[in-house]
């Protein structure tokens, strides 16, 4: 089972609860703010998303054949997706990212933040975590 | 248009401005099962029906090539490309239709006064001056024509309530000063510019002077004229009109004696190898086949501010700006960004702990739209030391009731991220 795959599975049915979007906000906020910060030198434009409203960070290692990703955004709701977003590709195989085909932004009904054309840096963020998984496969 | 006003200027019952909000088919729709609050007009303002249907009538009926037909359809064009210049002319008061050029905005204005009016004067000797409060479109054409000549931009300061310091920027105009650039308006604060005295101490040393007037032109009554600006650049989509067509005004002295920026179609009189001859103004700066039903909405949309009358927009906006001045400053936490005297339809504010980012997404759930970000003015963000603002800017057609759903919206915000 690819667990990409898996962990969006989890996440979907943790949401299913929510009866209106105010309790789901708050959610993805408390999400956001339980993220352990990037330190300031992690925090260098090398890092940063590309993105108009928000700054988001994203640092990239590899462990034992999986890519780890650590995360943050000065804006709670975005940091609250970042949160949902490493729960669902941190941690994992970089040939599980790259085929797990991405069904939680439907579900979550997230398309606000995640869909291309919104230039918050958060899909540009799941295009970078991809990016990653790519070029470690190719390193091998 | 069923529009009335007070003797007060105001508009005279609510069932007058529910008449006129039915114009706009865009404010009345709901947005994430929320009736639309449009709170986001200095970015771009919504068109009424009158003007979708103008361009409609004009795509459906008379859609041609302008200024180089025989037949009934250019003619058409023509003439409805031409009237809306004339109506341009008269609405800001300008001398002759020569004084008008169409462009694709305001940011294509600045560039052509920037390039075929500055570049030729520059060299490094010489300096462009323009205010801390400027957006980039209003920066960046003129750090382009610096860097190409060796001339240097230099910046007047403003002040902690978001003012440019009038005597500050006064003292560093000289003769070697080519343009002092400045908005009417800033967009990030609603500051209103000191125009006259600064274009007149201008004047004094023989500058001419550039005003940015997007955030001016559908707020209050521009009699270019009495303003004595050298250039005035405005575009439609922030009046009403629809996006891809802006205007630069003139005088015509300067227009006369200024290089063609764009060659092309339309701006020559005569072609030959050897040389070619350009075609008078203002048709030498409109290089190619124009934006015709974009002039076609913007002459439809100055009939528009036209019959609901510049002054009583000004009292209207002014009323509910400072009801929103006051009920923002009653919710807890919110600091306002801006404190300048003369302000107009436009107020910056943070939230404590509390990112601009976060309060736009919360309010557009409740179909509350707002701006948050930089505003395209990164100095002025960098000045009160914030990455962003989240920015509430009025429009003709808001309501009270905008204004209370709009802080009824903030409480929630407030109560979310508590």
């Amino acid at each position: 089972m690819n667990e990409v795959t898996e962990s969006q599975k989890e996440i979907i049915s943790e949401f299913t609860f929510f009866e209106n979007w105010m309790d789901k906000y708050q959610y993805i906020i408390d999400l956001g703010r339980r993220m352990s910060p990037l330190s300031e030198e992690e925090k260098k434009n090398e890092n940063k998303i590309k993105g108009c409203q928000s700054q988001v960070w994203l640092v990239c290692e590899s462990k034992n054949e999986r890519l780890l990703f650590r995360a943050i955004s000065d804006a709670a709701i975005v940091s609250g997706l970042i949160a949902i977003l490493l729960r669902i590709y941190s941690n994992k195989k970089p040939q599980d990212i790259i085929e797990a085909p991405i069904e939680f932004i439907e579900a979550l009904e997230l398309e606000q933040h995640l869909s291309a054309t919104r230039s918050n840096g958060l899909s540009s963020m799941l295009d970078t975590i991809r990016a990653h998984a790519i070029q470690s496969i190719e390193k091998l | 248009m069923n529009l009335s006003f007070n003797e007060k200027n105001q508009i005279a019952d609510n069932s007058q401005l529910e008449l006129l909000r039915k114009d706009f088919p865009t404010i009345n729709q709901e947005i994430n099962k929320y009736p639309l609050v449009y709170l986001d007009s200095a970015a771009s303002s919504q068109m009424p029906q009158q003007v979708i249907d103008e361009i409609s009538r004009y795509q459906s009926q008379d859609h041609s090539n302008v200024h180089r037909g025989i037949h009934t359809l250019s003619h058409r064009a023509t003439e409805v490309y031409e009237t809306s210049r004339q109506n341009i002319c008269e609405f800001i008061n300008a001398k002759n239709t020569n004084e008008i050029i169409f462009t694709s905005g305001t940011t294509d204005s600045i560039n052509l006064v920037a390039n075929s009016y500055c570049k030729p004067k520059l060299d490094p000797s010489k300096k462009i001056l323009i205010s801390h409060l400027e957006h980039h479109s209003n920066i960046v054409p003129w750090q382009l024509i610096c860097e190409q000549t060796g001339a240097s931009l230099i910046v007047a300061p403003i002040d902690n309530n978001g003012e440019i310091i009038t005597e500050q920027l006064i003292d560093m105009i000289d003769s070697n000063v080519v343009l002092v650039a400045i908005s009417h308006i800033s967009n990030a604060l609603g500051s209103v510019t000191s125009l006259n005295k600064i274009i007149d101490a201008a004047h004094q040393h023989e500058v001419p002077v550039l005003v940015d007037g997007a955030q001016a032109i559908s707020h209050m009554k521009i009699d270019i004229q009495a303003l004595n600006a050298d250039f005035y650049a405005f575009s439609g989509h922030k009046m009403l009109g629809p996006t891809g067509i802006g205007i630069l005004y003139g005088k015509e002295r300067l227009l006369e004696d200024m290089p063609p920026y764009q060659g092309g179609g339309d701006m020559i009189l005569e072609v030959k190898f050897t040389g070619t001859v350009y075609n008078d103004l203002p048709y030498k700066f409109e290089a190619g086949t124009p934006n015709i039903s974009g002039a076609a909405g913007l002459g439809a949309a100055i009939d528009y501010l036209n019959q609901a009358g510049m002054h009583n927009i000004e009292a209207h906006e002014n009323i509910l700006l400072n009801k929103m001045i006051a009920d923002l400053q009653k919710v807890d936490g919110v600091e306002l960004i801006g404190k300048a005297e003369n302000q107009v339809a436009v107020q910056s504010f943070t939230i404590k702990d509390i990112h601009s980012h976060d309060i736009g997404t919360i309010l557009d759930h409740q179909g509350i739209a707002i701006r948050t970000g930089h505003h395209c003015a990164m100095p002025v963000m960098e000045f009160f030391g914030l990455p962003g603002t989240a920015r509430a800017s009025l429009s003709i057609y808001n309501n009270e009731e905008d204004i209370d759903r709009f802080i009824k919206g903030l409480d929630k915000v407030i109560e979310i991220f508590a």
